[in-house]
């Protein structure tokens, strides 16, 4: 199915492909749709996008591009294919948008790119009560004008936009069969069971958005009004519900250069940081289906502000550094678990972030508050979400026997973890100083334990941010 | 007349060397003797040179917290002075059954104070060099030179640790130097009183 561009001027579909189960798109597609240059560096084996002076530079070699020099990552490398380059569509949002002169948005679950000030409503439908009567709200944010028209076995609904951004179809209880987009465009079908009686709609702007509400009786009987602006149930099932962690960031620290604590018999941190966070990726992509990016898969340098950054860039919902530990003497053993320490600077930051809000234009019209924060103190509005993370992976690590120092839990001022916009860790595994310990991180049986014990730290976090919603 | 001219200089100067040792040392004469009240095991070169008592920082024989320990430094003529003998102190302190937290082979290379009550201490490279890593091992190494400072002269608050001169992201990868950094009594292991 392609991707939908949307602008100003009208759709047109950019066709994708899937290699290894990333979604790509043709430079060549690209060069037609946003009027960009690309030229191939032979050299170099790489491929620079220009726009109006702006370039982006791409490698086969590497998931990220240099924008205008700074690296964003993106999900897989530039791939050949025949003579045709393919990027994932992710470049779209992350590499060419940073360089065009109007907003590129990608919509992926919905299937859609908005270029420019596009009029793109996101519509949500809930389906309540099995009735009769049954009812049926559909809200429209930020708000445009609605037409429903009612026929004997559906109701069609206009909303006049550039587009309409509608999810999968939701299944309906009682009189209403389903709810889903329509064929025809900037529609939404509501189908009713055979037999249905009347039909009515009643609509309402609130908060930014546009509710349509429509009743549904049965045969025979008079549907009962709903408040238009009544406020959802407890317990409706929305149209679109974001997942709580859909992506976590691993980091495996030190690498390259850097090789960390060596300990006895040249056992290196870098080494055991890698295998662990390949391990503990794998086993929470296949078993919990959350993305985990890492960010580094080999034995490359990354600086500190690099990782964190990549983690934002990658829009990480969680953000984890391992470690592994050293001390001055060798009688200490364990794992310890740290989140940043919050000192008087921060702890303005913090204060002023809350204090600091900024109006912003949204796509449709209308505006929305948002936070300004240091970039380089984001950690700062996550310290109490971390701080219970910090608490999970201590009870997991316990309950999977890994052993624990008597220090598990600590604050300190740790630089991979100041600009991570998430709530965040940094987990020491074991004490490469501790003659006892040295050989035990480096076996297979003791990283998946650890890896283990993160994958139920990360079930059980997830728990705690869906109790937060 | 020279002679006693000389002779009310000396009464004058050891007055008010004995008032900045009282203003330095009143706080540690206040609080509670809650630390090891021993020597340096590199006294003083001249015993005749007034001294105060200040409060250093050494790692537990494990390595997992810091321990306050008393230690005579030469008295001084100005805070940043006074920093300096501290510091210096503070990076050769050793004794038993404690393991300093300082890297083998750092040196200082220069301290100095801001009329905002801000310390730099400016180390030598092999405080980055040597250290071996670690989170834990970098937090002692840091803290202990912080909280040397910020206990030991009351005016400075804040501290930063640079390296040749130069700010640096971290000593090891992990603990963040880019920004002065507050005392810390949280990784500072009370000892019994005696």
């Amino acid at each position: 199915m392609p991707l939908v561009l949307i602008t100003r001027d009208g759709h047109r579909p950019l066709p994708t492909t899937l290699v290894s189960g990333q979604e790509l798109v043709a430079l060549d597609d690209v060069v037609s749709a946003f009027q960009v240059t690309v030229r191939e560096d032979t050299l170099a084996g790489g491929v620079t996008v220009t726009y109006k002076g702006r370039s982006v530079v791409l490698s086969p070699e590497q998931p990220m591009a240099s924008v205008n020099g700074r690296l964003v990552a993106l999900p897989s490398p530039l791939v050949r294919s025949g003579r045709r380059w393919l990027v994932p569509v992710e470049f779209l949002s992350r590499g060419l948008a940073p360089i065009y002169d109007s907003k590129i948005e990608l919509r992926k679950p919905s299937r859609l790119i908005l270029v420019g000030d596009v009029r793109v409503p996101r519509v949500t439908a809930r389906v309540e009560g099995a009735g009769p009567p049954t009812h049926v709200v559909l809200e429209v944010t930020p708000s445009a004008p609605v037409i429903a028209t009612i026929e004997p076995t559906r109701v069609v609904v206009h909303i006049d936009a550039d587009a309409i951004d509608v999810g999968g179809p939701t299944a309906g209880v009682g009189l209403v069969e389903h709810v889903r987009a329509g064929d025809q465009p900037r529609t939404v079908v509501v189908t009713l069971r055979p037999g249905v009686g009347p039909v009515r709609t009643t609509t309402a702007e609130a908060d930014g958005s546009m509710r349509l509400t429509i009743d549904v009786g049965a045969a025979g009987g008079s549907p009962t009004v709903a408040a238009p602006a009544a406020a959802p149930p407890v317990g409706d099932i929305p149209f679109i519900n974001r997942p709580t962690l859909q992506t976590i960031a691993i980091d495996p620290g030190h690498g390259g250069e850097d090789g960390g604590v060596r300990g006895a018999g040249d056992v290196l941190e870098k080494q055991i940081t890698l295998d662990t966070a390949r391990r503990l990726k794998s086993m929470i992509e296949t078993r919990l289906g959350i993305r985990v990016v890492l960010t580094r898969d080999d034995d490359q340098p990354v600086a500190l502000d690099a990782r964190a950054a990549f983690a934002n860039n990658s829009k990480a919902d969680l953000f984890l550094s391992l470690h592994a530990n050293a001390a001055f003497g060798p009688g200490i053993a364990g794992a310890e678990v740290f989140y940043l320490s919050v000192d008087s600077d921060i702890e303005k930051a913090r204060e002023a972030a809350q204090a600091d809000t900024s109006s912003l234009p949204v796509l449709g019209g209308g505006s929305r508050r948002v936070e300004l924060l240091r970039w380089d103190m984001a950690q700062a509005s996550h310290i109490d979400a971390s701080a219970t993370l910090a608490t999970m992976l201590e009870t997991s690590l316990r309950a999977q026997q890994v052993p624990m120092s008597d220090r598990p839990v600590q604050r300190a001022p740790l630089r991979v973890l100041v600009g991570a916009n998430m709530p965040a860790a940094l987990l020491e595994i074991g004490y490469l100083t501790s003659p006892d310990q040295v050989k035990q991180l480096a076996t297979p049986e003791f990283q998946t334990s650890v890896a283990q014990a993160i994958f139920d730290a990360v079930l059980q976090f997830r728990g705690y941010l869906e109790q937060g919603q | 007349m020279t002679r006693r001219w000389l002779k009310l200089g000396a009464v004058a100067g050891s007055v008010i060397a004995l008032a900045f040792a009282l203003t330095l040392g009143l706080e540690r004469v206040m609080a509670p003797r809650t630390e090891t009240d021993t020597q340096a095991t590199t006294p003083p070169e001249d015993a005749t040179v007034p001294h105060i008592s200040a409060t250093l920082f050494l790692a537990t024989a494990e390595g997992d917290a810091l321990v306050p320990v008393r230690m005579d430094v030469p008295l001084a003529s100005s805070v940043a002075e006074q920093g300096r003998e501290i510091i210096a102190a503070q990076l050769t302190a050793a004794q038993l059954p404690f393991v300093t937290p300082i890297p083998p082979g750092a040196s200082l290379r220069a301290f100095y104070v801001t009329e905002r009550g801000e310390g730099f201490i400016d180390l030598s490279a092999e405080a980055a060099t040597a250290h071996p890593g670690g989170s834990t091992a970098e937090v002692l190494t840091v803290y202990s030179l912080v909280n040397a400072v910020t206990a030991n002269l009351p005016s400075v608050t804040r501290v930063q640790l640079l390296i040749d001169g130069k700010e640096v992201d971290t000593l090891a990868g992990h603990v963040d130097l880019r920004r002065t950094l507050e005392k810390n009594d949280e990784i500072v292991q009370a000892l019994p009183s005696p």
